[in-house]
């Protein structure tokens, strides 16, 4: 436990110690706000509440969280840094673990500072904050998920491009799986059972029901067997192909 | 206090380290010598931990480095091949880190980062980002992170590579003063090098040992270079 902090404080000052955060927070930001304010048609609607910002959120970390998480294993082999964390006395899941959670607090810091529409919003009106809150935790899940399958992605390789685009395209297909889409075009053929589980494979179908405002315990444990299961894989990944 | 049993590596169909045995006691320098590509690296790699060998074992103050790895990590200072460090942060930093995961603290703590900064000479540069730094001081950084918590086991991949003559007489200073009360294995391309600091060295082409002995033994028969071409190359007519 005390291994993994360290480790995790040393991804994150390393984070901000290069122009890489500010970049990273400062496009996340813009594309935040304009995206919320001028796309999704947010004054238009009339409403107080933030559903067309979160909405978003699944589709803007698609290429978002990739540019986090490409980094985390590739470089650590590309420096060739991977030998000197490997034989200092850290276990692999430490290793996965701390990295993990640096990253995922990065995400969360980015998160937080979207605080300004949280304020317009209630300046504007008097939104259900409980559900704005809900909708927040379920963010965070969501990039979690997103960030443990970049971690697992980054792992198999030692080009980061690579990694992103792997992530993208994974990430991809979990965001479509629950579009009315891709479940009309598999019920046409598919037994209800297999559109049903595609559904519950999707971000897109948790992200509503938190929403919603409500925190189902099918969401937390989806996202929670999907972070487990993408850090076990990036571990046996880690373990078999370490050196090459 | 390193014991390698029958190491043995193959990538694919070739086999890179052929069943090399040999042990280090406490107070020995033992040098590798060998041509590029002989497998001096790949030993060292394995001796680690960092790479699971094929077949055979590699224990560090009796531990086995694949079965107990913990306990033989704790034990062992290791200097990759070409010194690799997080590039963005400053030696200072550096060091402070790899302290943490040592379990280094307080007092200890404190003292030991300046021991080692002393030792290496990195005092002018503390502040600096690695990235920014000569390759000289690169390597010494590697040095610096590798005795910072005084370990029994040294491993060292060229540790005087890329350092300036003067560079290189201190750094081998350091090696000798350190080597009474540890076991030390370094790898080097410098043939005057196991001369000066090493109390044994075993020459390996092809990943075989062709050579285990004194520098003075090896000396013996010749000049150096000689000896080592003679030694290396006949090697590689009676296998082709």
């Amino acid at each position: 436990m005390r291994t993994t902090w360290i480790l995790a404080k040393r991804e994150l000052s390393g984070y901000f110690s290069t122009p890489v955060a500010y970049v990273f927070l400062f496009f996340y930001l813009a594309l935040m706000g304009f995206l919320t304010f001028y796309v999704t048609g947010y004054y238009e609607r009339g409403v107080a509440d933030l559903q067309p910002f979160f909405a978003l959120h699944p589709w803007l970390y698609l290429f978002l969280i990739p540019a986090i998480s490409m980094r985390l294993w590739a470089e650590e082999r590309k420096s060739g840094t991977i030998e000197l964390l490997m034989t200092l006395p850290v276990s692999l899941g430490e290793a996965v673990m701390g990295k993990f959670l640096a990253a995922w607090l990065f995400s969360g810091i980015a998160l937080v500072l979207t605080f300004p529409m949280w304020m317009t919003v209630n300046f504007l009106g008097n939104p259900d904050n409980g559900v704005i809150i809900a909708s927040y935790i379920g963010s965070f899940l969501l990039a979690g998920g997103y960030l443990a399958l970049g971690s697992f992605l980054s792992a198999i390789t030692k080009n980061q491009v690579i990694a992103f685009v792997l992530t993208f395209v994974v990430g991809l297909l979990l965001v479509l799986s629950g579009t009315p889409l891709v479940l009309e075009f598999a019920r046409q053929f598919a037994p209800d059972v297999i559109v049903d589980s595609l559904r519950s494979f999707s971000f897109l179908t948790h992200m509503t029901s938190i929403g919603s405002g409500v925190i189902e315990v099918r969401s937390l444990a989806f996202f929670g067997s999907l972070i487990a299961a993408c850090l076990l894989a990036c571990v046996v990944t880690l373990d078999l192909k370490k050196a090459s | 206090m390193i014991e390698i049993q029958n190491l043995t590596k193959d990538f694919g169909p070739l086999r890179v380290v052929d069943s090399i045995t040999f042990t280090v006691k406490k107070g020995e320098v033992l040098g590798f010598l060998g041509p590029n590509g002989a497998g001096k690296s790949t030993t060292m790699k394995m001796i680690t931990g960092f790479l699971a060998p094929t077949s055979g074992t590699a224990r560090i103050c009796g531990h086995d480095v694949e079965k107990e790895s913990m306990a033989a990590k704790k034990k062992l200072g290791y200097l990759p091949e070409g010194a690799p460090a997080y590039t963005d942060m400053t030696p200072g930093a550096f060091l402070d880190f790899i302290a943490d995961i040592r379990g280094l603290s307080g007092a200890t703590k404190v003292t030991r980062i300046a021991a080692v900064v002393k030792q290496v000479h990195l005092e002018q540069v503390l502040h600096q980002p690695i990235e920014t730094l000569s390759k000289g001081f690169k390597r010494r950084v590697g040095l610096a992170q590798a005795i910072l918590h005084d370990p029994e086991v040294l491993v060292l991949d060229e540790p005087t590579d890329g350092l300036d003559p003067n560079q290189k007489f201190e750094v081998r200073g350091l090696i000798r003063s350190m080597a009474k009360d540890k076991a030390i294995v370094l790898s080097t391309h410098i043939l005057e090098e196991v001369e000066a600091v090493c109390t044994r060295a075993i020459i390996i082409a092809k990943g075989r040992v062709l050579f285990d002995g004194t520098p003075e033994s090896l000396a013996s028969r010749g000049p150096l270079d000689e000896v080592f071409r003679t030694i290396t190359q006949a090697e590689r007519v009676s296998a082709s």
